[in-house]
């Protein structure tokens, strides 16, 4: 198990809303917030995804000086030995809200494994699924959201049907 | 002590248009804001020559997301109490998803300990978001806590 820190901010709930075209003012407006009952501007549903910015192993994001896999001077910049005809997908997501989550918390994120298994593809092979639990906790301890997080690996490129649906 | 016929019902549904002809931009924006910067969403170069695909494509969590602000417009923010999903297909650049969510279960609020019934309940729903074609894109359920 990992556990990492993150601190809910209003502006990163300002950009994340603005991407996602939620135009509520409890996302944007701590006053707002605040008239509707909650202690300070609201995170949406989904924002919890926004803590990968403060996760420093996150790979889906360049490292300062270190190679990145996508292009450059050339389609990719990492070496093709790395790279398989495979990509890693999401495939499901599960959120389980406790409390509200708002801006000024500084939260801690436990990581865990959950279950992993694999599934027969006709179009992208071997379908590697694994998942992760996070559970986010506020200072007090008290579970604020517990997210359940499935990824698949393929083996080979596909356009759809990451699930295995076309068995 | 009211007793007004409650105002949630199994089979209430709820349908919007959660955007029109996709950016890349706003793929990029979500990429910005959550801080996921795959190249297979946000570098056209890399998912057509290296990773294969006819362009780059959505986070499934972006579609996530608009679904998720369907659900609070309509059911107020902050009522969640679950929500999650699984993703089905790719959403592209130039699409336009819909979503619809569907009562599958209402439960009113039971009395109290002083026997005052509360005026809210939850909901039990189910939700599938569909591209353009047709083709379901998303599919969720979530729990929300509702007024009746």
């Amino acid at each position: 198990m990992t556990t990492r820190t993150f601190t809910v901010e209003a502006g990163l709930i300002h950009l994340f809303t603005e991407a996602i075209g939620d135009t509520n003012p409890v996302h944007h407006d701590r006053d707002e917030a605040v008239d509707a009952g909650f202690d300070d501007v609201l995170a949406p549903p989904t924002f919890a995804q926004a803590s990968a910015h403060f996760d420093p192993n996150y790979p889906g994001r360049p490292t300062h000086g270190e190679p990145w896999i996508g292009s450059g001077k050339s389609a990719t910049g990492t070496p093709p030995a790395i790279l398989s005809g495979g990509t890693e997908m999401h495939a499901e997501q599960h959120f389980e809200y406790h409390l509200p989550m708002t801006a000024g918390q500084k939260l801690t994120i436990e990581t865990a494994n959950g279950e992993s298994w694999e599934k027969q593809s006709k179009r992208a092979g071997t379908l590697h699924f694994s998942e992760r639990i996070h559970t986010y906790r506020n200072a007090d301890g008290e579970r604020v959201l517990t997210i359940r997080e499935v990824g698949v690996r393929t083996e080979r490129s596909v356009e759809s049907d990451v699930e295995g649906r076309d068995q | 002590m009211s007793t007004a016929a409650p105002t949630w019902s199994v089979g209430d549904r709820h349908s919007e248009v959660l955007v029109e002809n996709l950016t890349r931009t706003q793929i990029v924006m979500y990429a910005g804001a959550s801080g996921d910067f795959s190249p297979i969403h946000t570098d056209g170069v890399y998912a057509t020559e290296v990773a294969g695909y006819p362009s780059v494509f959505a986070h499934g969590m972006l579609t996530m997301a608009l679904t998720s602000t369907m659900l609070t417009d309509w059911l107020g923010a902050g009522s969640l109490r679950t929500y999650g999903g699984r993703f089905l297909n790719q959403v592209w650049p130039g699409d336009t998803l819909s979503a619809t969510a569907e009562v599958v279960a209402y439960r009113p609020h039971t009395a109290d300990s002083d026997g005052q019934s509360d005026s809210t309940g939850e909901v039990d729903l189910e939700i599938s978001t569909t591209n353009q074609d047709g083709t379901e894109v998303f599919r969720a359920t979530a729990t929300a806590r509702v007024v009746a």
